[in-house]
């Protein structure tokens, strides 16, 4: 299988020090603002972006997980259903800044779904996208990051992959590579 | 895997290990759903469901109907006091007529054992088995299974005892099914009247000494006697049940070790269960109710994710 390389470790450490300054500048001291990280894969992310940000700017910003798959517009469309996962916010998001965060912006369903998951948490005051990659011209709706790592032209006929340490690899690397015809 | 092997929820003893684990790892997602401010999601928005009830029930119906209406379904109530089943309609009739009013999915209460298997050879919905006379009611076995796993993290190698009255009792025959399947040993105990004879060969241990069964236990699940379905006696009084299979605090307190007290309700207070354990810390018999619906929104959702 072909697999180009999109971002390398260093890259992926960079971009994550630059998410972490552009949120200080936009969020100043964090008072009213919490991170949601995206199931499965922006959970990572999420946890990865606190603690840059409390080694950073000695703040720790609440954050937690939001699991969209019961708000999902493919429910009884796909072959097989999706399985849930945990969502894990002991805070509610009324009146917050919230930062929801994943790790690649595709056909922006996920984001749509996940929106709709968080007001049962409450009306936000304002709402941000963060993602590391953003596969450009992909859209299924109007949704845009507001941060992003990389933004790249890909294929339907592609996957992004993000890999992490933490999951067993053996370096930090985002990858695009084509879908397995078989 | 993430689709149950099965169309309909009939019973415990046909579905696999497997549909088991993955309705109890949906119904703790639900759980957490049911905990939110806003209580609700959208899944099933485009679903309709008759809840179809031809014996009594509060629990069960108020339960299902809760689950239904979290999940966004449309909802539509039937129970056969006062419908046209008084007249002499047969019961693939009144389904029949109910599901050409766009119905996707049907749940059921009936008093004659394997009426759910009929109706689900003879309908095109998913039926969901609400109880069937004696013999299976699948949520309820799926709910206590829950219930133990959220108490105690996982159901395996627990000790369940199902106290009481076992013969009648559908709840018992889905619980053993259940706890087997998920890899817990149960007990069964009550009056030998109130044992039915093929028990054993199910893989059960049998107790007929209720404290022997307390002292064994990690878990026990305390049944009501049903009167409502005792043609003759079977046992002196319920006086003299309380006496022997009451579990009261006294009882308990005898034990040199803690267990948990279950319930499936309604409880007849004095009877098998004193007030002093219903209510006490022992009891997780509320708990049991509010998992509940979450176990019930967790089938439902399965269920309905198949692609039609």
């Amino acid at each position: 299988m072909q697999k180009r390389l999109v971002l390398d470790e260093g890259q992926i450490a960079i971009t994550l020090r630059r998410f972490c300054h552009q949120l200080i500048e936009n969020h100043d001291d964090f008072e009213n603002t919490v991170l949601l990280g995206l199931q499965p894969r922006g959970t990572l992310l999420v946890d990865k972006i606190v603690a840059l940000l409390q080694e950073i700017s000695g703040v720790k910003v609440p954050s937690g997980y939001l699991d969209a798959t019961f708000h999902r517009d493919d429910f009884r469309r796909r072959d097989l259903p999706l399985k849930a996962n945990e969502t894990k916010i002991d805070f509610l998001v009324e009146g917050k800044k919230v930062i929801l965060v994943d790790d690649v912006l595709y056909k922006g369903r996920s984001v749509r779904a996940a929106m709709d998951a968080m007001i049962a948490f409450g009306r936000p005051q304002k709402v941000e996208l963060m993602v590391l990659v953003d596969r450009k011209l992909t859209r299924d709706y109007p949704i845009m990051p507001d941060y992003f790592g990389v933004r790249i032209n890909t294929l339907t006929s592609q996957y992004v992959i993000v890999e992490w340490k933490e999951q067993g690899h053996e370096k930090d690397a985002i990858w695009i590579t084509e879908k397995d015809k078989s | 895997m993430s689709q149950l092997s099965t169309k309909h929820l009939l019973g415990i003893k046909n579905i696999t290990e497997n549909d088991v684990q993955l309705i109890l790892e949906t119904a703790a997602n639900f759980k957490e759903v049911i905990n939110r401010p806003i209580k609700k999601v959208p899944s099933l928005r485009d679903i309709t469901i008759a809840n179809i009830f031809f014996e009594n029930s509060t629990r069960t119906r108020l339960s299902f109907e809760l689950a239904e209406k979290r999940l966004s379904a449309d909802v539509v109530n039937f129970s056969s006091s006062n419908s046209s089943v008084k007249k002499g309609e047969t019961l693939v009739d009144t389904v029949n007529n109910i599901l050409s009013m766009k119905v996707d999915m049907v749940v059921m209460r009936h008093s004659s054992p394997g009426a759910p298997h009929f109706l689900s050879r003879n309908v095109k919905a998913n039926i969901v088995n609400a109880g069937d006379g004696t013999h299976e009611h699948p949520t309820q076995a799926l709910l206590d299974a829950f219930s133990i796993k959220e108490k105690f993290g996982d159901v395996a190698g627990k000790k369940v005892a199902i106290i009481g009255d076992i013969l009648h009792s559908r709840v018992a025959l889905s619980n053993i099914f259940c706890l087997q399947k998920l890899g817990a040993e149960v007990m069964v105990c009550g009056p030998i009247t109130l044992l039915p004879k093929y028990i054993q060969s199910l893989g059960v241990k049998v107790e007929l000494d209720v404290k022997k069964a307390l002292q064994w236990c990690d878990v026990a699940n305390v049944l009501r006697i049903q009167l409502e379905r005792q043609q003759i006696k079977y046992f002196p009084s319920l006086r003299e049940y309380s006496l022997y299979y009451g579990i009261n605090k006294k009882l308990l307190d005898q034990l040199d070790k803690e267990i948990v007290i279950m319930h499936p309700g309604p409880i007849n207070r004095g009877v098998e269960l004193s007030s002093d354990v219903a209510d006490s810390e022992h009891a997780i018999i509320l708990e049991q109710v509010q998992n509940g619906v979450a176990v019930r929104m967790a089938v439902l959702y399965l269920l309905a994710g198949a692609k039609n």
